[in-house]
């Protein structure tokens, strides 16, 4: 079937969808989705960030559709045209979205730990405006633990149902879904119980906002400055290829490897997740690559960098031995290891 | 032109060992030549101030200590949300997060605070970036005149928390002011 999107024309399969179509073509003209997943079944349709609009039908019917149409469930026709940012009407549609999403967001970005790799963070950047026109109290939940290995901020939910699906989806018994309507809703944990599914911290990966983090990362260091190696294991739950976020030579974080859509490659289990968080544990295989202008590539450089060598005295080039202490942050002392490589000044 | 004679500057300047005439000799005409420019600027406007007795004027946008402000409660603005440390050209701004406890609420504003919070003044340029990006309006680089106290070990150059925090009392005072007004 032939698409024609933004004036880029594709050929796609009967059954897919305008956003998959798009995705195909890339570039400018992808819509961005904060509720749909392509791994997920039944994912998408609920946030409208996707919306865009279908200037003519179909081949056999050439009327445009009266409505703008949410592109991850429209499933496209032959000789179907559609207009993503070329269309004055999506954009405002898409900035107005973007408003709703944020009336019960909170604006603790700076508090956040998916601050920087936040895909509403992404959006309202590029879709919405600096101020906010909303002025009455935002809805608030009290806090709820749902276990040792993942922190739920329900405040800072957009209910994509992205996380029930995957509970739903990956573990064989849900203990995770939604619970009360309408504004009420929330994401809950039946009776608070603890998840303890062994692909449970996905959820943490396919969640857009940061409502769902990682406790054993939670407060460690801002993404940015965590540099983000592909590595692998031998697991027999999972396929064992994953990302990790490294500061210096410590493991602080494991996630999943993340496509340019944000969405994970392949899920990984939460023994991959939680429990080896040891340099030896791990076969690193190079540099993870970001969006250039992501700010995870803030400062990272992504090949190791050899001490130049110079024939000269000692004192001149290292200065004096007495001289070579750690100044900054002694309340964090340097590791055994690490305080060799200080000593003799290749640092 | 010759490559010898070219001038790209204009004042390029030929030297001679040329013999001095009689006049030329004798030095006098230079000697008068000088002291009139020495005479001419006693009457022109000094470009030097008496220096303890008076000062110069701040410019408007003159930058001097950080300062990590508190809020009219007098809890620490901070979060540690690393926007500093990341706009810092120096890197010269480290710091590392903590999780309130539900007692310490009176001290932080926020779920999450600097535990550990330093600026190296040997490497920081008072270029006020994290001022600018600061989102808690918490780092400010104060008028003060002071910037860095002279010391001989580098040790006293890492300013951490008990040096960059706003006084308790000012806070207070600061917050006495805005109700009184």
């Amino acid at each position: 079937m032939k698409v024609t999107i933004d004036g880029q024309e594709i050929n796609v399969e009967p059954g897919t969808t305008i956003l998959q179509a798009a995705r195909m073509i890339g570039g400018e003209s992808v819509p961005p989705a904060m509720c749909y997943y392509s791994k997920l079944k039944g994912s998408g349709g609920k946030c409208r960030c996707c919306l865009v609009e279908v200037s003519k039908g179909s081949e056999a019917d050439p009327r445009p559709m009266p409505k703008l149409m949410a592109s991850c469930v429209t499933g496209v026709m032959d000789g179907m045209e559609v207009k993503s940012i070329t269309s004055e009407r999506v954009l405002d549609a898409r900035k107005s979205v973007t408003e709703f999403l944020l009336i019960n967001h909170p604006l603790d970005c700076p508090i956040c730990d998916q601050a920087g790799e936040c895909d509403l963070q992404n959006l309202s950047f590029k879709h919405g405006s600096a101020k906010t026109r909303y002025i009455e109290e935002r809805r608030t939940f009290e806090p709820e633990n749902i276990g040792d290995k993942i922190q739920l901020h329900m405040n800072r939910c957009i209910l994509c149902y992205r996380c029930v699906m995957t509970a739903d989806q990956l573990t064989d018994n849900r203990v995770h879904g939604v619970v009360n309507r309408g504004d009420h809703a929330q994401i809950s944990t039946c009776i608070s119980k603890a998840i303890d599914n062994e692909f449970s911290g996905n959820m943490i990966d396919v969640c857009p906002v940061g409502a769902l983090t990682d406790k054993t990362f939670r407060f460690k260091q801002r993404v940015w400055f965590n540099k983000p190696f592909n590595a692998h294991r031998d697991c027999d739950k999972c396929c064992g290829k994953t990302t990790l976020w490294m500061f210096g030579n410590e493991i602080q974080r494991v996630t999943a490897r993340k496509d340019q859509y944000h969405e994970v490659e392949e899920f990984i289990c939460n023994e991959c997740r939680f429990d080896h968080k040891d340099v030896n544990d791990w076969v690193i295989e190079g540099p993870r690559k970001f969006e250039k202008d992501s700010v995870i590539n803030q400062n990272n450089y992504t090949r190791e960098i050899e001490p130049v060598k110079i024939d000269t005295e000692k004192n001149i080039l290292l200065g004096r031995d007495k001289d070579r202490k750690k100044i900054s942050m002694p309340a964090v002392p340097l590791k055994e290891k690490e305080e060799k490589v200080y000593k003799e000044g290749n640092v | 032109m010759s490559i010898e004679t070219i001038s790209l500057s204009g004042r390029k300047k030929e030297v001679s060992n040329k013999k001095m005439s009689f006049w030329e000799s004798l030095y006098l005409v230079a000697i008068v030549k000088g002291l009139l420019i020495t005479i001419r600027h006693l009457f022109k406007r000094k470009v030097t101030i008496k220096y303890p007795d008076q000062t110069r004027e701040l410019s408007p946008v003159y930058r001097g200590q950080h300062m990590l402000m508190r809020d009219e409660e007098g809890r620490e603005r901070c979060t540690a949300c690393g926007l500093c440390a990341l706009s810092c050209p120096a890197e010269a701004i480290t710091m590392k997060a903590e999780e309130r406890k539900p007692e310490e609420k009176h001290l932080y504003r926020e779920e999450k605070y600097a535990s550990i919070y330093e600026i190296n003044m040997l490497r920081c340029i008072f270029c006020g970036l994290c001022e600018e990006a600061c989102p808690k309006q918490a780092i400010y680089l104060t008028k003060s005149r002071v910037m860095v106290k002279p010391s001989s070990d580098r040790e006293d150059f890492i300013y951490g928390k008990e040096k960059l925090v706003m006084p308790l009392d000012m806070a207070i005072k600061n917050t006495q002011m805005k109700t009184a007004n």
